[in-house]
């Protein structure tokens, strides 16, 4: 039975995690999520679904202790904001690289270094552009609600297994804090070793009887190794085709198109609502997906509206990719406050209205 | 022929190769102790009967391509991270054996604090450690436990411990650990330390399989590439100056 609570969103990504069957956890706290692993803990798993939870000495630790869970094919994640997800780097180009999946967190504060506990969206180039070394991606996904953060994990997982690619839930302080009513999902069994060893030959769980797997990233040759990395760019053309998920707002009669993502997003509704009652025809783009991004329904856009407005908490990360969406057709600026400031609803109507209107 | 064949008959066969080690061709220079190791893990597996849920986790160094060798599944680590993926498997597979192969510079230096929270937790894992006290495969660069005065490609006048320190005894380190249950240091340049080396990994295998917590078998190991030396000098060199620092001998036996 699904069943109705007023959560956090950290503690939504814990509860979610359970329900769906997740295998195992492994973190370390920091400032604005350490409510997912308290929640886990407090909620003690392992003595109903069998889920491992486990604080790691470092983010360094838990990510590789993801890559030796997800070697096995077992459903296993991590939560973290930016500076431990720097350190995370190394660990998630080896799970792109050996092709492993699983789900990290990434609840962004403002940086760059220490930075702030504040809310940021200041990470996207680190989630969609690699952030570790190689070339390779992240399926990223950007929850604007509570209610999404608990209904992305599952969504994350299976994109990752669908794919054999790790996936990032890219939220944020705002949405990682904030409470919501938000409904859980029913209870799902954890897969058995027999369910994963039949649909994922790949994993490592011993040998019995097979050819042994080997889960690794290194490939010395260099005509294998190009061989390899052409596979992985066919799996990510393919991701980009199947896998974009966005949603529009008010969009159908827009002159101008805000685009924005996670909590911007949310703030961005009301800017459309408030725009509108002065007349102004704006509607919002949200992407759900940030990798693979929406570049086909953005350039749909840029033969209808005046210009578009890229609406995030830094100094202008997304903005880029809307702009090559858009290929220069129509203008596109950036708005946003960052280092841990948010945008009031007001400010975004009138940078609409000085960078793109009146300009 | 037949003459031959009624030789080599079954009932004659006093010494032969483990089937869980495979038949590729070993990338190790000769007179290098990982062979000898990776056969001595091959029959224990063996002998234990235990490859069927045996999972190897390698390491970056020389021993990058151990799953080339030993017939189990493997998964390759990042540098100094073997001890957290093994964590990982170990955790979610209890019922399973999971064994990691770690060089100096991977377990004692980049992979200091996987190590030794690995070992702090008591996962239930062994941990082979090869110790030759230089960096192999990227060209024979000072390692952690590189010993005063040994010339490296990073240290060509010498290891100089007012600059540098002095090498890291991390097997001493991690028996203080209540989670270690067994660290022992061998090796593997006599038939006779050969036998000890393979009891000690028999032992500890056998630890897993009683739930005892984390052993470490370090291996006290020539690099005679990196050295610079033939296998013969680099056997006499071992004892001679290695084992001094790094005495042989069981430090913790639970």
């Amino acid at each position: 039975m699904r069943e109705l609570k007023l959560m956090k969103g950290n503690e939504a990504i814990a509860e979610a995690a359970i329900r769906c069957g997740v295998d195992g956890y492994f973190g370390y706290p920091i400032t604005p999520q350490s409510e997912v692993m308290e929640t886990l803990m407090d909620r003690a798993p392992w003595d109903s679904t069998g889920m491992v939870v486990l604080q790691a000495e470092s983010e360094i630790a838990s990510i590789n202790m993801v890559y030796g869970g997800a070697g096995c094919g077992k459903r296993v994640m991590t939560s973290s904001s930016s500076p431990g997800i720097s350190l995370m780097q190394e660990g998630l180009t080896y799970l792109a690289g050996a092709e492993l999946p699983c789900v990290v967190v990434n609840v962004v504060r403002g940086g760059p270094g220490l930075g702030t506990i504040q809310p940021a969206q200041s990470d996207y180039f680190q989630s969609v552009k690699g952030g570790g070394h190689g070339d390779y991606k992240l399926i990223t996904l950007a929850p604007a609600s509570v209610q999404e953060m608990a209904d992305f994990v599952e969504l994350a997982f299976d994109l990752a297994f669908k794919y054999r690619n790790p996936a990032m839930i890219l939220s944020d302080g705002v949405i990682g804090q904030m409470m919501e009513k938000v409904e859980l999902g029913e209870f799902k069994p954890r897969w058995t070793n027999e369910y994963i060893e039949k649909n994922y030959p790949w994993v490592t769980m011993g040998k019995n009887g097979r050819e042994r797997n080997i889960i690794t990233s290194v490939q010395l040759e260099p005509s294998v190794q190009e061989a390899f990395n052409h596979k992985l760019q066919n799996k990510y053309r393919e991701c980009e085709e199947n896998e974009v998920r966005y949603e529009e707002y008010m969009c159908d009669d827009a002159e101008y198109l805000f685009v924005a993502y996670g909590s911007s997003a949310r703030i961005c509704q009301k800017s459309v609502e408030i725009a509108r009652e002065k007349g102004i025809k704006v509607g919002l783009l949200r992407p759900i997906t940030l990798w693979p991004f929406p570049t086909k329904q953005i350039a749909h856009y840029a033969d209808k509206v005046k210009g578009m407005l890229s609406v995030e908490m830094s100094a202008g990360q997304m903005v880029e990719d809307v702009r090559l969406s858009v290929c220069g057709k129509v203008p596109v600026d950036h708005f946003g406050r960052f280092g841990g400031a948010v945008h009031s609803p007001g400010e975004v109507v009138e940078a609409l209205e000085n960078k793109l209107i009146k300009a | 022929m037949s003459e031959t064949n009624s030789i080599i008959s079954p009932e004659n066969i006093v010494y032969k190769k483990s089937p869980v080690l495979l038949d590729n061709t070993m990338h190790y220079c000769p007179g290098c102790s990982h062979g000898t190791v990776h056969k001595l893990i091959a029959e224990v597996i063996e002998e234990m009967g235990v490859q069927d849920i045996t999972i190897g986790v390698a390491p970056v160094g020389c021993s990058v391509l151990a799953y080339n060798y030993i017939d189990v599944d493997w998964q390759e680590a990042a540098h100094g991270r073997a001890p957290a993926l093994a964590t990982g498997i170990k955790r979610l597979l209890p019922e399973k054996v999971v064994f990691s192969y770690q060089g100096d510079g991977d377990l004692a230096a980049i992979g200091t604090a996987e190590t030794i929270h690995a070992c702090n937790r008591g996962e239930n894992i062994v941990m082979v450690f090869i110790n030759n006290g230089i960096y192999g495969m990227t060209g024979g660069q000072m390692a952690p436990t590189t010993l005063p005065g040994m010339k490296a490609a990073t240290c060509p006048q010498g290891r100089d411990v007012s600059h540098d320190g002095m090498p890291i005894k991390i097997s001493d380190l991690l028996a203080q650990l209540p989670g270690t249950c067994y660290v022992t240091r061998q090796a593997v340049h006599t038939p006779a330390n050969v036998r000890k080396t393979k009891k000690a990994l028999r032992k500890a295998f056998e630890n897993q399989l009683a739930n005892k917590g984390t052993s470490l078998v370090e291996v006290v190991a020539t690099c005679n590439s990196g050295w610079k030396m033939n296998p013969v000098q680099s056997n006499e060199w071992m004892e001679e100056n290695m084992f001094p620092m790094y005495p042989l001998g069981d430090l913790k036996d639970e």
